[in-house]
């Protein structure tokens, strides 16, 4: 029987809702709103809200100022190819713990995340120092390998969780119809997890795009993503908090915008399974 | 050509032995049914001879070559599953269609032997749905016509009706005999539903903990179960077991009476008990009587309508000449 739920309580909710919703993505509201302020405006005491004179003068001084197209294309390369890679190695991972276990999947899993555990830093100067060695500081092929790897535990737990739901029967009538490993992957458990695995692309492309350790630790001028335009605005001039928002509202808009076009794929991904 | 002949296979998985060491040989166009009650090794048989398990020792031999080591798409076998296994991402064209995609027939090829299986399981209508937008029975059909179109040497069927209820399993069981007389193909079939296997099989091996309990006909199984579990197992309703004096009485540990070669009476017989309940079938009734101080129900069968209350007093009769006789080890006399 459903619940009962009085009107009133349910307009309470509601509200209640939205209020924490707003509270949450208040921050950005802020950084998008003090994007379109004058920096005078932008550190105005008390805070405006809405009432001051909109601008565009932020984002042209810093179109000026960085070339804001190479840093998106490098968070483009770097967020989509780091993505793909792992998918392409994650699958036939994520295959083979889900439909052909061994004693020791469960360990293998639970070591693989506890690689995150460790604190990034922690891995910095052998890495540096591998980086330099390899000539892949700054470039954008050094990046897409380590945010790759960085990521790589999650997507398998994820594309893992995801293939449990698939009967194997379905992949042992393919076997019976003569399909090779191969042919089971690409044409029966690919298209069936499609949905795991679009969120699961989306996830981590999001990860990759906000990932900002590794890539200003490991980048200067060249391989720069988004992250590092951010990061150009905030320290060697002092704040200037109007046009520091508006870098960083260009850096999110990308990324936002695919979330929110995707966020029925999005939940639809992350809830796979959980009800049947 | 279809004959499989499984040679002392065994299977263990881990410490665990499923399948002791195992002879069987099932002939060319044979409709071969594996029963037994759940957990007996019937499935895990299945699957060893399609190649979906490997096996511990021992050989499984296909058309006369030794197909022990051939991954499951190269013994030439279609499997139909329990849960029908379809590809819920494919049209029903698509599904029938995969297993010649998967042997790199030609389009035109394909799709004859599509539109072919389609018209022979009545599923014309529906070649451009989805799995999910067909009945149990149809997604069955399906299932089978993915089958057919390999012509495969021979068929694996794995429980397949279990999924369905009870008035189209009735329709199903007859639409498989009935192919299997049309192709003339080998087919094994694995059931727990000791009425499925009388019903369709040419040949039944009744499994009991991976051990195989008797092979035969089934009404040689019927007639002649080879001990006390084949007899109990075969057979709707049950066969009595009765132990104690009265099997003594004719030199046996066990003696087992089917629950039609008892006739009753109201007035007299050799045995007598007390009506419990009684299942009114209209062609037949059968009567469950306790306190007969031979087993602790005995079940009788009754031609059509009989008058016997709860709580009567009923005597029995069992003819002695369908009497089956077993020894202390359970073993037929």
């Amino acid at each position: 029987m459903a619940r009962a739920v009085s009107s009133r309580r349910k307009s309470i909710n509601t509200a209640l809702a939205w209020g924490i919703g707003l509270i949450i993505f208040f921050p950005i509201l802020w950084t998008i709103l003090t994007s379109f302020k004058t920096e005078g405006q932008a550190i105005a005491d008390p805070p405006i809200f809405l009432f001051f004179d909109w601008t565009l003068e932020n984002y042209s001084i810093v179109q000026e100022r960085s070339d804001y197209m190479r840093f998106l294309w490098n968070s483009v390369i770097i967020a989509g190819g780091s993505t793909l890679l792992g998918i392409i190695i994650a699958v036939p991972a994520a295959w083979s713990m889900a439909f052909v276990p061994s004693k020791r999947t469960k360990d293998i899993l639970m070591w693989m995340l506890s690689t995150k555990m460790l604190p990034a830093v922690g891995v910095l100067y052998p890495i540096y120092l591998l980086f330099i060695k390899l000539g892949l500081l700054d470039s954008l092929f050094g990046l897409v390998i380590v945010l790759m790897l960085i990521n790589l535990p999650i997507i398998i737990w994820m594309l893992y969780t995801y293939f449990k739901e698939i009967p194997g029967e379905i992949l042992e009538a393919a076997r019976m119809d003569g399909a090779s490993l191969k042919s089971e992957i690409l044409y029966v458990l690919t298209p069936m997890a499609i949905p795991g695995i679009a969120s699961t692309i989306l996830l981590n492309v999001i990860l990759a795009w906000n990932e900002a350790f590794w890539t200003l630790n490991l980048t200067a001028a060249n391989a720069g993503p988004l992250t590092a335009f951010i990061a150009s605005y905030s320290s060697p001039e002092g704040l200037f908090y109007a046009k520091l928002s508006a870098a960083s509202t260009m850096a999110i808009a990308p990324i936002l915008i695919l979330g929110w076009f995707s966020q029925k794929q999005l939940v639809r991904g992350l809830t796979f399974g959980a009800v049947k | 050509m279809g004959q499989i002949i499984l040679n002392q296979v065994r299977k263990s998985f881990g410490d665990v032995e499923v399948i002791p060491p195992l002879d069987l040989t099932i002939n060319d166009g044979e409709f071969c049914v594996f029963v037994g009650p759940s957990g007996c090794g019937k499935s895990t048989l299945l699957r060893l001879i399609a190649g979906l398990e490997d096996v511990t020792s021992g050989d499984i031999s296909i058309d006369g070559q030794s197909a022990t080591e051939l991954p499951p798409a190269k013994r030439g076998l279609a499997m139909v599953f329990q849960s029908y296994a379809l590809y819920p991402h494919m049209s029903v064209r698509k599904n029938i269609a995969f297993p010649l995609r998967m042997a790199g027939l030609p389009k035109d090829e394909i799709e004859k032997r599509v539109t072919n299986a389609a018209s022979v399981l009545n599923l014309t209508d529906y070649l451009d749905r989805r799995p999910g937008q067909l009945s149990g029975g149809q997604r069955q059909r399906v299932a089978i016509g993915r089958a057919i179109v390999r012509e495969p040497s021979a068929f694996l069927f794995d429980e397949p009706l279990s999924n369905l209820d009870a008035a189209l399993r009735v329709g199903m069981r007859l639409e498989i005999s009935e192919l299997h007389k049309r192709l003339s193909t080998t087919m094994i079939y694995v059931t727990h539903d000791q009425v499925e296997a009388m019903t369709m099989a040419d040949k039944i091996v009744v499994l009991r903990a991976g051990n195989i309990e008797q092979v035969g006909s089934p009404l040689e199984l019927y007639k002649e179960p080879r001990n006390t579990f084949v007899a109990g197992f075969i057979g709707s309703p049950k066969m009595n077991l009765i132990r104690g004096g009265a099997a003594a009485e004719f030199g046996a540990d066990t003696i087992g009476i089917r629950p039609e070669h008892i006739d009753v009476s109201d007035t007299q017989g050799q045995w007598s008990g007390r009506v419990g309940v009684s299942e009114h079938l209209g062609s037949d009734t059968f009567i469950h009587v306790h306190d007969t101080g031979l087993a602790d129900i005995i079940t009788v069968r009754a031609a059509g309508e009989v008058d016997f209350k709860h709580g009567d007093t009923i005597h029995l009769t069992p003819r002695a000449d369908q009497i089956h006789k077993f020894d202390a080890q359970g073993l037929r006399i």
